[in-house]
């Protein structure tokens, strides 16, 4: 049997889970085994009406009202435990920050090793797998021998698949024991972001600066620019090092991940750092003063001159478009 | 309040990774190396929780000797002390490495068993096996929340944020407690050129690491650094006079416009 995790809002699949699943679910295919999931909360009930799609035989409901609220421990020691009672091949979770936290206390508790953001995963005694390294800048092609192998899958690197036959999923209450000390971490509160505006990982047009940028003053150029084409700015880690602008605009392996319609880079060199962070784009249009900049090669359209000239120009080029 | 981070020295790449032939690792014979960027993070965040409360701040890592670079540029950023568990180079998988760490942390193993928060970098910027953090915690029995991005310590409890689509989740930890933090944490501090040549005079502790024996595990076969799509980008042309063809594109191609 292959388990799978499945977070969810309100007993609505989240997109990540469906990955991880679809993933699984070529592991069930390829080993003629069953898929099955687990899945936390009063809601997470309702999840069965929706994951049959993907081939999901079992769902198991972890019903306890305590956990309506995140609390990791509580989660990888119901899993640790629903691992006891079933004996899986395998747990597949999504590459999220609950996804990868929770499969590595459950590594942690039943002396299992785990492989972290795998892209493709080959059945067999030992599993021959690759994953991302580098936030993806580089694969890693690996074996992971383990009587229960935990796997979790990198995020968006593919598309949800739904089974070639829906199944219809039976939901099974699963009611491990789980004593105080399991929630001594648990969110506390939520609070919700009083950001207006398109969010970077969301919008469909970045316009991005980096060193060449040379002042903050100068971003209000790029904001120009980026409110014309309905987007928003976005900055690279030497910006950011430099205080110009705040973490919340990084693009990059250590900042935000973005997939806009259109990237446009100005006064960015291209440094994988960076270029993890925006390989999501459809498009890239580089302005730089350096015809030999790595983003030159990376990018699809370049216009090769001083950001400080040429964005200025295109602002007013568009104004008068309108 | 004393306070330990834990780091790892990484390759500072620059805009293109190349493998050694044996497609093992990074040739890194044109690189310098750094502290994995979460981290930075930990260790200047650990440093300020230790200054705020009296406490001292310890930088760990486990590696080879090179890594006393590393080290040494915590201590340059005031850390007080360094302890590295010192290998002979080769790459060390997560259950280990979590096991060594723990055990060099734990009371009975003769190092300075006191600290009230250990801080990890939420994963390394080079393998991001993204459980290093949690296994020691468990190891040690401290609660530990992963992807922290504001933490304030305040009457024994660590209030830990972490970023979630359209908000943040808060998390309070009684103390001693584990984080994971991401980037954004703090600014880290540069360290002074006097404070870097003062670093250079202190001495670092030095332990041989305790794996422990696992079973089975993941063993790394080999790295492919995957090939870039396309070629050179398309230049639309030279300096302002290149917009009229930047208009075109965005309208009639991208239709954005």
């Amino acid at each position: 049997m292959i388990l799978s995790l499945v977070e969810h809002a309100g007993g609505r699949p989240e997109e990540t889970s469906l990955e991880a699943l679809t993933l699984a679910r070529e592991l069930a295919t390829a080993t003629d085994a069953a898929l099955e999931a687990v899945a936390f909360g009063a809601e997470s009930a309702a999840l069965g009406e929706k994951i049959g799609d993907y081939g999901v035989e079992t769902l198991h409901h972890v019903g306890d009202e305590r956990l309506d609220t995140y609390a990791p421990e509580a989660w990888a020691e119901s899993i640790a435990q629903l691992l006891d009672a079933t004996d899986p091949e395998a747990v597949v979770a999504p590459g999220t920050d609950r996804g990868q936290e929770v499969l590595a206390h459950v590594g942690a508790r039943r002396d299992l090793p785990m492989a972290a953001n795998c892209l493709d995963v080959e059945a067999g005694d030992v599993y021959e797998l690759s994953r991302q390294r580098w936030g993806g800048s580089l694969v890693e092609h690996a074996c992971l021998d383990s009587d229960t192998k935990l796997v979790t899958v990198a995020e968006h690197e593919f598309s949800p698949e739904t089974a070639a036959e829906p199944t219809d999923t039976s939901v099974q209450p699963f009611e491990p024991s789980l004593d105080e000390s399991a929630f001594r971490v648990t969110v506390d509160r939520v609070e919700e972001s009083d950001e207006t505006g398109v969010s970077l990982g969301e919008a469909r047009v970045v316009v991005g600066g980096g060193r060449g940028v040379g002042d903050p003053e100068d971003y209000d150029k790029l904001e120009t620019l980026a409110d014309s084409l309905s987007g928003t700015v976005g900055a690279s880690r030497a910006a950011v090092n430099e205080g110009w602008r705040p973490h919340d605009d990084q693009i990059g392996q250590t900042g935000t991940k973005i997939s806009p319609d259109l990237y446009v880079a100005c006064g960015i060199s291209g440094a994988v750092q960076h270029m993890v962070g925006c390989k999501g784009a459809d498009n890239i249009l580089a302005i730089n003063t350096d015809p030999e900049a790595a983003i030159m090669q990376k990018a699809d359209y370049a216009v090769v001159g001083d950001l400080h000239e040429v964005v200025p120009e295109l602002n007013d080029a568009l104004a008068d478009e309108r | 309040m004393d306070t330990v981070a834990c780091i790892k020295r990484v390759p500072d790449t620059g805009a293109k990774l190349t493998l050694t032939d044996d497609e093992q690792e990074i040739d890194t014979s044109h690189l310098g190396f750094t502290i994995s960027p979460h981290e930075e993070c930990a260790v200047e965040e650990a440093i300020q929780v230790a200054d705020d409360h009296d406490g001292t701040a310890t930088v760990m890592s486990l590696g080879s000797v090179d890594a006393d670079e590393q080290l040494r540029t915590g201590l340059a950023m005031t850390a007080d002390e360094a302890t590295l568990l010192e290998t002979d180079g080769e790459e060390w998988r997560p259950r280990e490495t979590a096991a060594a760490l723990a055990d060099a942390l734990s009371a009975d193993s003769g190092t300075d068993p006191e600290f009230d928060l250990l801080l990890f970098g939420n994963e390394s910027a080079d393998v991001a096996n993204h459980q290093v953090g949690v296994r020691v915690a468990e190891r040690l029995d401290m609660p530990f929340v992963a992807g922290v991005s504001d933490l304030t310590i305040e009457d024994g409890i660590a209030v830990a944020e972490r970023d979630v689509t359209g908000g943040t989740e808060v998390y309070e930890l009684d103390l001693p407690a584990a984080v994971g933090v991401k980037e954004g944490l703090n600014q880290p501090r540069y360290a002074s050129m006097r404070a870097k040549m003062q670093a250079r005079k202190q001495s670092i502790g030095r332990q041989d690491p305790v794996a422990g024996e696992f079973d089975g595990g993941i063993e790394k076969v080999r790295l492919e650094a995957p090939e870039s799509t396309e070629g050179a980008a398309e230049v639309l042309g030279e300096g302002p006079d290149a917009v009229p063809a930047v208009v075109d594109l965005l309208r009639d191609d991208l239709e954005v416009i």
